[in-house]
């Protein structure tokens, strides 16, 4: 635990899910220096929550009436969906491209090819299967 | 605003250090590291069960479809009760952070109060749905709906009392950086199951409408 500073200097940055704990001056290293916006975050809060709600909004309004044209709905709700999981992501998790946010980013994007091949794939096979397999009333005459 | 990590780490010429060379992780990284990986493999089985519902979502074995069972106002207002907690959670964790404990005691009550409210309204409306005939057992695409949404209300009650052990640790050891630590680890599985959440009003609830 040597490496924890609970001074207020880092609490702007201390949620982030990939923020650098380290102090401005490391006693322990002198020579290192961290440059830290020290600014508060509760803004990135309440920008997330305003997006969010307006996403919400507009995909259950979507859904409700018929403003949308209704075979486009489903791709019309996914990319809202989608949008809003990244607002999710960006400012509530604090998911960010820096470079100790690397590691954090490459998990998260084997997580959604992991999910992507789970959804699609069962999908698409099961999908095949019931073109190709005769319906369960053929099933029980084939067997008489 | 911020949030993000503008940091830069710089010898005493100015110039950056590799993350390579910047010696051992410290703690807070390791730990927020791995809980990461343990919500990206949480989110991994419910992707499956996202997929099960999918593939099963027509099979309603002559009983009621999606459209005729499921209410969106009550699936509205448990949405903005998941995202108001999911906001009150972020404000609890600064509160935290910032050692005003009374503050994270207020945010915590919020955050918990509208965790209870939606999973009293899902419980609502799952007795209601047995209580009419269509429980787990009628169809397969009510066994993956009762499967995938109560998978995640058993997240969500597991979160609340996850909080609740929070206070009980906070009131007894305070605010120190374990504790605020494991509070951040709560808050990033908070944040997870309201992502979840979008995909369950999408899919099973909004996806049911215009079939």
């Amino acid at each position: 635990m040597s490496d924890e500073h609970p001074g207020p200097e880092l609490s702007g940055n201390r949620h982030a899910i990939n923020r650098n704990p380290r102090p401005h001056s490391d006693p322990a290293d002198p020579n290192l220096h961290v440059e830290d916006d020290g600014t508060t975050s509760s803004g990135s809060y309440l920008l997330g929550l305003a997006l969010a709600i307006l996403l919400t909004l507009a995909s259950f309004g979507a859904a409700i009436t018929h403003i949308v044209w209704a075979p486009g709905l489903p791709v019309f709700l996914a990319v809202l969906a989608i949008a809003q999981m990244g607002v999710h992501l960006v400012f509530f998790m604090h998911v960010n491209a820096t470079e100790e946010g690397e590691n954090t980013v490459l998990a998260l994007g084997f997580g959604i090819f992991i999910v992507m091949l789970v959804v699609f794939g069962s999908i698409i096979i099961m999908a095949n299967l019931s073109n190709i397999m005769p319906s369960m009333d053929q099933l029980m005459k084939m067997q008489r | 605003m911020s949030g993000g990590v503008n940091t830069a780490v710089v010898d005493s010429h100015g110039r950056p250090i590799p993350l390579s060379e910047r010696g051992p992780a410290s703690t807070w990284s390791m730990i927020s590291f791995g809980f990461w990986l343990f919500l990206l493999s949480d989110i991994v089985i419910f992707a499956s069960l996202f997929a099960t519902y999918a593939v099963l979502s027509n099979a309603t074995a002559g009983g009621p479809t999606g459209q005729q069972i499921f209410d969106l106002k009550n699936v509205f207002i448990e949405t903005c009760c998941l995202l108001a907690s999911s906001f009150t959670c972020g404000l609890m964790l600064i509160a935290a952070e910032r050692r005003q404990l009374r503050n994270f005691y207020l945010w915590a009550l919020v955050t918990w109060l509208l965790g209870a409210g939606f999973i009293g309204l899902e419980v609502t409306e799952f007795s209601d749905l047995v209580a009419r005939g269509y429980g787990p057992t009628h169809s397969a695409f009510l066994s993956a709906f009762f499967t995938l949404v109560g998978t995640h209300g058993c997240h969500v009650s597991s979160g609340l009392l996850w909080l609740l052990v929070m206070v009980a640790q906070v009131a007894t050891l305070g605010l120190r950086s374990t504790v605020v630590r494991r509070l951040f680890c709560f808050s990033l599985f908070w944040h997870a199951l309201d992502l979840v959440w979008i995909g369950v009003f999408t899919i099973v609830y909004l996806g049911s409408v215009h079939v």
